[in-house]
């Protein structure tokens, strides 16, 4: 009895012992280990790189621990565990221009200067002016980018052939147009479709908004989502996917809905970032893969001017203690050769010499290499309002959006979202 | 073996002069030791997190929770409660989703449970039919009602095309979205409510009924009369439960119309507006707040309800 009831308090003593030690080992092996912990997203460009891992490790010696999630939930993994101080992610993949300015200003994201310049072979110069400059912060590079986008048109080359169309709209007229022609032919394919979410849908509206000769903020700073121009875009874009897009449609699509409606058959054309066309002409993810046709982005009445974006970058978390490490993995996922690699298998790059390289867009269909010659052309820098609050912004600026696709009055729906933005812009200015 | 006795000290008899001290210590408080992890876990995952938040909802904490950030004091609730865009339609929200939910799932549930209360052929059967809806996973079911109710592509509006009935939008629709989020709730968890009334009603004795039967009561009558208020404490029980669960229902709805309850908020409700103030807009104090209020609505029903509980028993 003496001895069972003894060693009974010693089991549970060592208990609540180990408990407490485990508790403190989390922390202290997150120094500079052979280990380094990757968190990226969901992409073309991580399927890719998950299939190189092997080599980086072989060559490094290092070991790669990967996580990855879908687009909103690494955004709240990064808030949950940055905000904790967690040492634990060491290399994150994020998006520069909506979480970009934000995760620099809570020095989320460690500076890069000095490991940027440390080796010339990889050649930081190499990068696109417009993308280096998305991931910098205060002037200094906090990421690198991995992807670039530009908005294209996404079209049915049978659909239009049988509609008696002999090439893709050219302009925005054209397209509302040729998209009125064949959902009269047959009302259950819809002429036009894309993103209709509120949030999401803001990026694609962009280059309409851009096109008709708006922009979300005007030269001197202020809101401009109430000019003349944007509520035409406005109008155009909600009245486009009114009319002419699927019956009964849902105002919460993002890519992955809209893209399942034209990979479905569904639709004749779909305005969409080129850096999702795999999913579009992979015959297994598609039942018109080989029916679909790119083309640069119609022209509105202030010509073609879809934006040219770097949609995702890799950085290194300031919390880290494996910084060394995490750089070593950055460096060779964005060296030219994985690079070169990433572009062959369908990803925009960043590199200038890349897309030089007549190996680089060898994989490409033929018309979205011209399509995406032309966006990077007379591209817009940003796909969104450039501000620290980015989620909070979309909302603003796409509440007209969703409203016009509800077939309320867009003007009038414009002239407020006008007035909330202006007042966010200042909230955020104080 | 006498002098072993000796030695004993009288205080506690499992403890000997050579027994080292901190085990004597570890004796002497045992009543304390054994409940020290489970007070560690509540202090640590429960007060803390509360008192946290209710820190933060008197401070302006926005962007990163480590930046500074200001007290405030109350600035943060009159904000909060002077706000009609989004929070008092999330709380009718809430409250909507609710009642009508609990409403519905208490007068099927009781429905059911009365149904499979006797004993029948194949009993065991329909009983497990009935519980599956209860142990699939919140977001799998609203994803799997998701594709059922895709106004294009879903079967929802096949099966009304055979009836002759036009495509609906469901969840797609900016006045359909909440009522069919609560049909979805209502398929998932009425089953739940049934469990527990049906252990209600096997507790209870047959003799009130037989005399019921005898003085020649319906069997309106006898439900009504009898069975309806010998039950009653359980109702109660089944509906605190599933009211708390119901107020605090976000896998559904996030997995249905995704982000701020949709394009339009059509599903917002006060748990996914808090969410979207901390995971979208990183706005930690308003949402500290909203959550603060949400907590105190939850235990006022509760304690509502419990009230309500004490007098049927009575």
């Amino acid at each position: 009895m003496d001895v069972r009831r003894r060693s009974i308090i010693g089991t549970s003593l060592a208990v609540v012992a180990a408990m407490g030690l485990s508790a403190c080992g989390g922390g202290e092996d997150s120094g500079a280990t052979k280990t380094v912990r990757v968190t990226l997203a969901n992409h073309v460009w991580t399927e890719n790189i998950k299939k190189a891992l092997p080599e980086f490790e072989k060559q490094t010696g290092l070991k790669v621990e990967l996580t990855q999630l879908g687009e909103d939930q690494l955004s709240d993994q990064y808030n949950v565990k940055l905000n904790a101080g967690s040492s634990d992610i060491d290399v994150m993949m994020y998006r520069p221009l909506q979480e970009g300015k934000l995760f620099a200003k809570n020095k989320y994201l460690a500076d890069l200067s000095d490991e940027v310049k440390s080796n010339k072979d990889w050649d930081f110069s190499d990068f696109q002016a417009g993308p280096v400059q998305a991931t910098s912060y205060e002037g200094k590079p906090v990421g690198v980018p991995i992807i670039t986008e530009q908005e294209v048109l996404y079209y049915r080359k049978d659909l239009l052939a049988k509609a008696g169309l002999t090439a893709p709209p050219k302009t925005l007229d054209e397209l509302k147009a040729a998209a009125t022609k064949i959902k009269a032919a047959d009302p259950s394919v819809a002429g036009f479709v894309a993103r209709t979410g509120k949030s999401p849908a803001v990026t694609q509206f962009s280059s309409f908004l851009y096109s008709f000769g708006g922009d979300f903020v005007d030269s001197s700073g202020k809101a401009s989502v109430n000019t003349e121009q944007a509520k035409q875009a406005y109008a155009y874009y909600g009245g486009l996917i009114k009319e002419q897009g699927p019956a009964n449609v849902s105002t919460d699509m993002s890519w992955p809905e809209a893209m399942a409606i034209f990979t479905q058959g569904k639709a004749a054309f779909y305005t969409e970032a080129n850096s999702l066309y795999k999913n579009a002409t992979d015959p297994a993810k598609s039942k018109v893969a080989d029916t679909v046709g790119f083309a640069p982005f119609p022209a509105g009445p202030a010509g073609s001017k879809p934006y040219n974006i770097p949609s995702w970058a890799l950085g290194v978390s300031d919390g880290s203690k494996n910084q060394s490490n995490a750089w070593k993995f950055v460096e060779w996922a964005t060296g030219k050769e994985q690079t070169l690699a990433q572009q062959k298998a369908g990803v925009p790059s960043a590199r200038t010499s890349v897309w030089a390289n007549p190996e680089g867009t060898a994989s490409y269909p033929k018309d979205l290499v011209e399509a995406i010659a032309a966006s990077t052309k007379d591209g817009v820098g940003h796909d969104r309002p450039l501000v620290n609050k980015v989620a909070q912004a979309r909302e603003i600026v796409g509440q007209p959006i969703v409203d016009a696709i509800a077939g309320k009055d867009a003007a009038a729906a414009a002239e407020t979202a006008n007035t909330a933005f202006q007042k966010f812009l200042d909230d955020e200015a104080k | 073996m006498a002098t072993v006795t000796t030695r004993t000290r009288p205080h506690d008899a499992s403890a000997t002069p050579d027994t080292p001290g901190w085990a004597r210590w570890a004796n002497d408080h045992r009543k304390w030791l054994f409940a020290a992890p489970a007070m560690v876990f509540v202090a640590a995952l429960i007060i803390f997190p509360l008192a946290w938040t209710g820190y933060l909802s008197l401070t302006d904490a926005e962007g990163s929770v480590r930046a500074e950030s200001e007290f405030v004091g109350f600035q943060n609730y009159v904000e909060v409660l002077s706000d009609t865009d989004r929070f008092w339609p999330a709380v009718g929200r809430t409250a909507a989703f609710t009642v009508v939910a609990l409403l519905f799932e208490v007068v099927l549930g009781m429905a059911v449970a009365l149904l499979l209360w006797r004993p029948f052929r194949g009993q065991k059967w329909v009983r497990v039919a009935i519980l599956m809806p209860l142990v699939a996973t919140p977001v799998a079911v609203g994803m799997m009602w998701r594709l059922i109710f895709d106004p294009n592509i879903g079967m929802a509006n096949q099966v009304l095309g055979w009836f002759g009935i036009g495509p609906q939008p469901w969840l797609a629709g900016q006045h359909s979205a909440l009522p069919t989020t609560i049909f979805i709730d209502v398929w998932q968890w009425t089953p739940m409510v049934v469990l527990i009334l049906l252990a209600g009603l096997t507790s209870l004795s047959d003799e009130p009924q037989e005399a019921a039967r005898i003085d020649g009561a319906s069997s309106w009558q006898r439900f009504r009369h009898v069975t309806l208020p010998l039950v009653m404490p359980t109702v109660i029980v089944a509906i605190l439960l599933r009211g708390i669960d119901a107020l605090k229902t976000f896998d559904i709805l996030y997995a249905t119309k995704g982000r701020g309850g949709g394009s339009f908020h059509e599903v917002e409700t006060l748990n996914v507006y808090a969410y979207g103030l901390s995971f979208d807009y990183n706005e930690y104090g308003i949402s500290s707040t909203v959550l603060i209020i949400f907590f105190l609505i939850i235990i006022g029903s509760m304690w509502a309800l419990t009230s309500r509980r004490k007098e049927a028993q009575r």
